[in-house]
């Protein structure tokens, strides 16, 4: 092997031995710690119970993602992209599908693009509220905010199971369209779990917006600022709660979404309240879209007729394509070379990338804030670590 | 936003010395890419980011490529003479790529909104010129994609604040995206304790058991 594999590994010491912190605390945030959304660990030093340094440690749910994909064709790595953040598989896949496509060259179909748009969004409402749940679970609201989110996720993944034929890995879309057409009755019962949606966001609201405890914990805290949250590539709702009007829907107008009428919600603190609000804002416009685009799904076909299943070889060349994820901007990056199999293969995590800044979030808070800051960064482990 | 002929005679402008290349991109997606002597690579980014009409503030990915060393064949048509009748003739040419490790960032405007503006930086070779020059003091979005890059790439990336294994464990050799990298059998495969592992373990052991 190369000069560098000899290279002995860096030893890395949170608080090192010569630099006089005797006084401060380390703890082990993780793996296997409740509240961090999967095997994450944190390693905190505390002085006291505020946070001095924190240094997160990925790699426990590690599996090359990336290098099996380049090891198999571009059809078969759209089920294992349902892995990655497996709360919102549809919008995984519409990210690959859109990659591949501006590598290939395919053109969606518009009855197919609708169809991406009600799923994506659907996606973006079940995982927002189920965030919130997940969120006020940290704050030690046991369960009751998260069953009520799990109780409208159920009706949503209903949704997902008679479109696609599984709750989770939907492994719906396909390069140039979607894997198979709407069946019978399915935009109407779309329709009645989208019309019954505000009357869940207004119940959540009242139960938690003004909720004392809730402001309390989270105003103020794990502060983020604007430039930083650039500089940082920080996306998604935390960019956003940040005050950058930042949004891929309107930036990029990939798909149909320059079509719908819908705002981009900003917050103006960067705190943990805005990023939770920055959520409920988010969930009111998914239903604006929802709205919009479940009145015009055309008829036609669901595919484009020059994509091939099987047999495909895209040009030599490279693509990169990106969507606005529940959870920011997931992007593919694709080199081909000619090859059935794509030469380099490359995941843009949003929540990975998002990280970066936890550490700026989190010193000077209190250890227990720590566990609101996580959780409302929104992290899934599959993405992180890929 | 500017072409990317613009972008390149205005860095050109910019920065002494720099050599610059337009990478081509044939497929649909056209999205073509600038490839940055390592020297000026740091320079670079900052003349991209800090200038007032590009404004690339935001670099959305960053990731490595490994190209190993590869004979290209290349085709083409030629037309000759063969016996008095001129004829099509097609002829193979054949041209050695070096091996490299490459770094591509993709770069983008939140202000303006627009991108994305594609770097890429080259090492020297595989084995033991692979060094190149960290952009994370310009964007510090490349911090842990930086240290990904290192860790399953094995790119050296110099003035990384915390250039350490991220995916892998610290113990771990060898780059696992690497396209000669084989796989072990069993990743977590450990010899039955004997000899010396064995007489440290007894050490640790209770010889008698006190009453």
């Amino acid at each position: 092997m190369s000069a560098i594999a000899e290279m002995p590994p860096k030893k890395f010491e949170l608080l090192p031995k010569e630099s006089g912190d005797g006084e401060l605390l380390e703890v082990a945030m993780g793996p296997h710690h409740p509240s961090t959304h999967g095997v994450f660990r944190m390693d905190v030093a505390l002085d006291g119970e505020h946070v001095v340094k924190l240094k997160p440690v990925f790699g426990y749910l590690h599996r090359n993602h990336e290098k099996i994909a380049e090891g198999t064709t571009y059809l078969s790595s759209m089920p294992y992209t349902d892995r990655l953040d497996y709360f919102c598989s549809l919008t995984n896949n519409w990210a690959y599908a859109l990659a591949v496509e501006k590598l290939a060259g395919l053109q969606v179909p518009e009855r197919a693009e609708f169809i991406r748009a009600v799923t994506a969004e659907l996606t973006r409402l079940q995982n927002h509220a189920c965030l919130i749940g997940f969120l006020t679970q940290d704050m030690g609201a046991s369960g009751t905010p998260l069953m009520y989110a799990f109780r409208e996720r159920e009706k949503i993944l209903d949704l997902f199971e008679s479109l696609t034929g599984a709750r989770m890995m939907c492994n719906y879309m396909r390069f140039g369209g979607c894997r198979c057409d709407l069946p019978d009755g399915w935009l109407a019962q779309a329709q009645k779990v989208v019309d019954e949606t505000p009357k869940f966001i207004d119940e959540f609201e009242r139960l938690l917006a003004e909720n004392e405890i809730l402001m309390a914990r989270t105003q103020g805290v794990g502060k983020l600022s604007g430039e930083l949250a650039i500089n940082a590539g920080v996306t998604g709702p935390i960019l956003r709660a940040a005050g950058v009007n930042y949004d891929l829907r309107k930036v990029d107008k990939y798909g149909i979404y320059e079509r719908f009428e819908f705002k981009v919600p900003l917050g103006d603190h960067g705190d943990t309240y805005d990023r939770y609000m920055i959520r409920v804002l988010e969930m009111r416009e998914s239903v604006k879209i929802l709205q919009q685009a479940l009145k015009s799904i055309p008829d036609g076909p669901i595919i484009d007729p020059k994509a091939k299943l099987r047999g495909f070889r895209p040009k030599v060349g490279e693509a990169y394509g990106r969507i606005e994820a529940p959870k920011g901007e997931l992007g593919f990056y694709l080199i081909s070379d000619g090859g059935p199999n794509p030469y380099r293969y490359r995941v843009r995590p949003p929540s990975f990338i998002n990280l970066t800044v936890l550490e700026d979030m989190c010193v000077g808070q209190m250890i227990a804030d720590v566990v609101i800051i996580l959780g409302s960064v929104d992290i899934v482990l599959g993405e992180v670590d890929r | 936003m500017e072409t990317l002929e613009q972008i390149k005679s205005r860095i050109e402008a910019a920065v002494a010395d720099v050599k610059l290349e337009i990478i081509p991109n044939d497929s649909p997606s056209a999205q073509r890419s600038l490839l940055v002597d390592r020297e000026h690579g740091l320079a670079v980014a900052k003349f991209l980011r800090d200038d007032a009409a590009l404004h690339l503030d935001y670099c959305s990915n960053a990731t490595g490529v490994d190209w190993p060393a590869a004979e290209l064949t290349e085709k083409f048509k030629v037309k000759k003479v063969v016996d008095g009748v001129e004829k099509e003739v097609e002829e193979v040419k054949k041209t050695l790529r070096p091996a490299y490790l490459e770094a591509v960032y993709h770069l983008y405007s939140m202000e303006k909104k627009h991108g994305p503006v594609i770097i890429r930086l080259r090492t020297e070779n595989r084995a033991d010129k692979n060094h190149l020059p960290s952009l994370t003091p310009v964007w510090r979005s490349c911090d842990l994609q930086e240290r990904e890059i290192f860790d399953l790439f094995g790119i050296v990336f110099d003035g990384h604040p915390d250039l350490r294994r991220i995916l892998m464990w610290d113990g771990f050799k060898d780059f696992p995206m690497r396209k000669d990298y084989v796989a072990p059998d069993d990743y977590e495969y450990e010899p039955t304790p004997h000899d010396e592992v064995l007489a440290r373990a007894k050490a640790h052991q209770a010889t008698e058991v006190k009453s």
